[in-house]
């Protein structure tokens, strides 16, 4: 039989809509048709979840981009072992909806439930259980890649180097079609949480230092705006998931509710730019004040892990010119450089919207992959005020001299130079892509900008 | 590639010796920039300037055409892509001369020189760049144009309406290649203080060719598809091209 598949050329860009470049995109359903894609591409192949990673890693300039969203199977709950097995396009979304009403969730979700399994993996991303529960690719049983040589299964057991160099690898290693995941058994989809307000970004660093161990999910968000008088208000907050025991009668109906869909949307018509410093100030300044002191508070799950997903499209409002995250971590004893960088956004007069903080647990054996044990800082800038670039070129030098990285997943402007300074990993992560990809297939538009092909 | 900012891995330069364009490399060789081609006709001065570049940037060639001799185009154009070795991620087309207005307007020959260096060549060339920024799926063009384009007048109408027609070549592409991931940026400088114009009375708001060249990596970082430089003249020009013809003719400059 003759395996077809259809391309057409397309342009995408990352969720943060700069550097948008054209390539062929083809929807494989199957492995067979993605091995097929690997044949004469000179231009280069990468996969493509659900576009979420914020720069240009999931797209191939000339090349070709593979959607995995036609290979999206879930597969059979196993309730003994608590683990499944889905297709690498499988959206964590459509997941929780299938295992949510059975007790089980995912044992790690980032921010956005419209994430890929695919995308996860090679992404490694975290959640706000990260210094309990390490990221993503710690609670991959295993998985099966599609790579230019061949398709094979990996474990931490099976070909571990290939398997911790595809976790957090940017699918530079091949295409992720199926992974068994490990899910965590839950009562509810309710979250029971506490949220305290400080003043002062060192109260909040220490009480995260102090506490967080009591927390299976923590997470704090940053005014970075700041104050005359040197000050930055925080919102820590943090939880777990709620027993059946802990939900009123009224919420019995509802105690396993799946998420749903948007509930509005960005229209594609949105004004220039609706995020810009005065917004943000008033937004900051609205949500310290509608975030008093509270214990115990339940929430529905969704909008305690996922609350933007409430809005589709929300990287519309930064206007047609889009906006950059930039996101680091650095080790433990390192927290002054999350203080600095507060400080340094601060006097650029750069908005920054959502700026979020957390503590990292071990990371993973993964070369790329971004996890370190530490603090992680998460910003959000539109593109636009002219200090910017230099900015988050001085935020990179202050990052990698205190042994730190930047995610890139969310990477859209890093100087390529300090990559490897960064990820010292990164000759053990070309040896293993020398070895299933000797050709060089395999690429972004990240991995050249970042001189990582070939 | 480019970064989200704008900011370029490669660029080739057509016009190499042109010193906005320059200017512009200096600015980009102190980011992103690793790989740059200088293309133009005077071997000399373009392996001069290579020489100082190379101090900052890893790949630095020099390719020579001449835009007023029959040559090729499209080979001219091509050769100037490959030697940067890599996908180029922007093209300056500086490609021009000023001319001397009043000798030049009764001399068939030289206005029709003016007409191939500002508009026939650049024209073509575009057309080359813009199949190859194509190919490869993204990349920058930068159009160097000229507020004597915006209005063209009696003072320098030959250089102005060259500059009328590729201005307005590139408004087009610009539009023809939306939504591929190759963009087209028209500069539209004032009165630029360069050797190109030294001796000539300056014109009201003139720059220096450091300043257009901040605004054009400006405009780049902000996807602007009309590079306005100074930025005002975008306001003044918006009026006085809006002024009767009997106004616009007393207009100093």
């Amino acid at each position: 039989m003759t395996v077809t598949v259809e391309v057409s050329p397309r342009q995408l860009s990352g969720w943060g809509r700069t550097m948008p470049t054209t390539s062929l995109v083809s929807r494989p359903v199957d492995a067979a048709s993605v091995a097929l894609a690997f044949r004469s591409q000179p231009g280069g192949v990468i996969a493509r979840g659900l576009g979420r990673s914020y720069g240009d890693a999931a797209q191939c300039s000339g090349g070709l981009t593979i959607d995995t969203s036609g290979i999206a199977d879930i597969g059979v709950l196993d309730e003994a072992s608590g683990t499944i097995a889905v297709g690498g396009g499988v959206s964590l979304h459509d997941l929780m909806r299938r295992i949510i009403p059975l007790g089980w969730f995912v044992a790690v979700t980032p921010g956005t439930r419209h994430v890929s399994v695919g995308g996860a993996i090679a992404a490694d991303v975290h959640g706000k259980n990260h210094h309990r529960d390490g990221s993503f690719a710690r609670h991959v049983a295993e998985m099966t890649l599609v790579t230019p040589t061949g398709i094979v299964t990996v474990s931490p057991d099976a070909d571990r180097e290939l398997f911790w160099a595809t976790a957090g690898g940017m699918g530079l290693t091949g295409v992720v079609i199926s992974a068994t995941l490990r899910l965590i058994p839950i009562e509810t989809s309710w979250m029971l949480v506490d949220s305290q307000r400080f003043t002062h970004l060192d109260d909040l660093m220490s009480t995260m230092e102090a506490t967080d161990g009591q927390y299976r999910y923590s997470v704090a968000w940053l005014d970075c705006i700041g104050h005359r008088d040197g000050t930055h208000r925080s919102v820590l907050t943090r939880g777990d998931h709620a027993p059946s025991g802990a939900i009123p009668d009224r919420l019995r109906g509802r105690s396993r509710e799946i998420p749903g869909e948007p509930r509005m949307r960005v229209p594609r018509t949105a004004p220039r730019r609706l995020v810009n410093r005065m917004s943000v100030r008033a937004l900051n300044e609205a949500w310290f004040r509608a975030s008093p002191h509270s214990v115990g508070s339940l929430h529905p799950l969704a909008g305690f892990f996922h609350p933007l997903d409430g809005v589709g499209d929300w990287n519309l409002l930064y206007g047609p010119a889009g906006f950059v995250q930039y996101q680091f971590a650095v080790p433990p004893e390192r927290g002054d450089v999350v203080g600095e960088a507060v400080g340094a956004i601060a006097s650029s007069g750069v908005p920054s919207f959502l700026a979020v903080l957390k503590r990292f647990g071990p990371g993973t054996p993964g070369p790329l992959s971004f996890s370190q044990e530490g603090w992680t800082l998460a910003l959000d800038f539109p593109l636009g005020p002219p200090g910017l670039p230099a900015l988050l070129d001085g935020l990179d030098e202050a990052v990698s001299h205190a042994g730190g990285r930047v995610y890139l997943a969310k990477d859209a402007r890093l100087r390529p130079d300090l990559l490897p300074v960064m990820y010292p990993g990164l000759p053990d992560m070309a040896a293993v892509r020398r070895r299933v990809d000797p050709e060089g297939l395999l690429g972004s538009d990240l991995s050249r900008r970042l001189g990582m092909s070939g | 590639m480019n970064d989200a900012f704008g900011h370029p891995q490669s660029v080739v330069v057509l016009g190499g010796t042109s010193e906005i364009a320059q200017q512009v490399v200096a600015l980009l060789a102190a980011d992103r920039c690793r790989s740059v081609v200088l293309g133009g006709r005077d071997h000399v001065k373009l392996e001069h300037a290579a020489a100082e570049l190379r101090h900052s940037v890893a790949r630095v060639k020099t390719v020579t055409f001449d835009a007023a001799a029959s040559e090729d185009t499209e080979k001219t154009i091509m050769r100037c892509c490959d030697a940067a070795g890599e996908a180029v991620d922007l093209v300056i087309v500086a490609v021009g001369e000023l001319g001397l207005q009043e000798a030049d307007e009764t001399d068939p020959e030289r206005v029709a020189r003016m007409v191939t260096v500002n508009f026939t060549w650049p024209a073509a060339a575009l057309s080359v760049v813009a199949a190859h920024l194509r190919r490869q799926g993204h990349g920058g063009i930068v159009v160097l144009s000229s507020v004597a384009a915006y209005r063209v007048r009696r003072s320098n109408y030959i250089y102005g309406s060259a500059k009328a027609g590729l201005d307005g070549f590139a408004l087009g592409l610009g539009e023809a290649l939306r939504g591929t991931g190759v963009t087209v940026h028209v500069v539209r400088p004032g009165f630029v203080r360069t050797k190109m114009t030294a001796g000539r009375p300056a014109a009201p708001f003139a720059v220096g060719p450091e300043q257009v060249a901040s605004d054009i990596v400006r405009g780049l970082q902000t996807g602007r598809a009309v590079i306005w430089s100074p930025g005002v003249l975008k306001w003044v020009f918006t009026i006085l091209r809006l002024l009767p013809q009997a106004l616009w003719r007393r207009v100093p400059g």
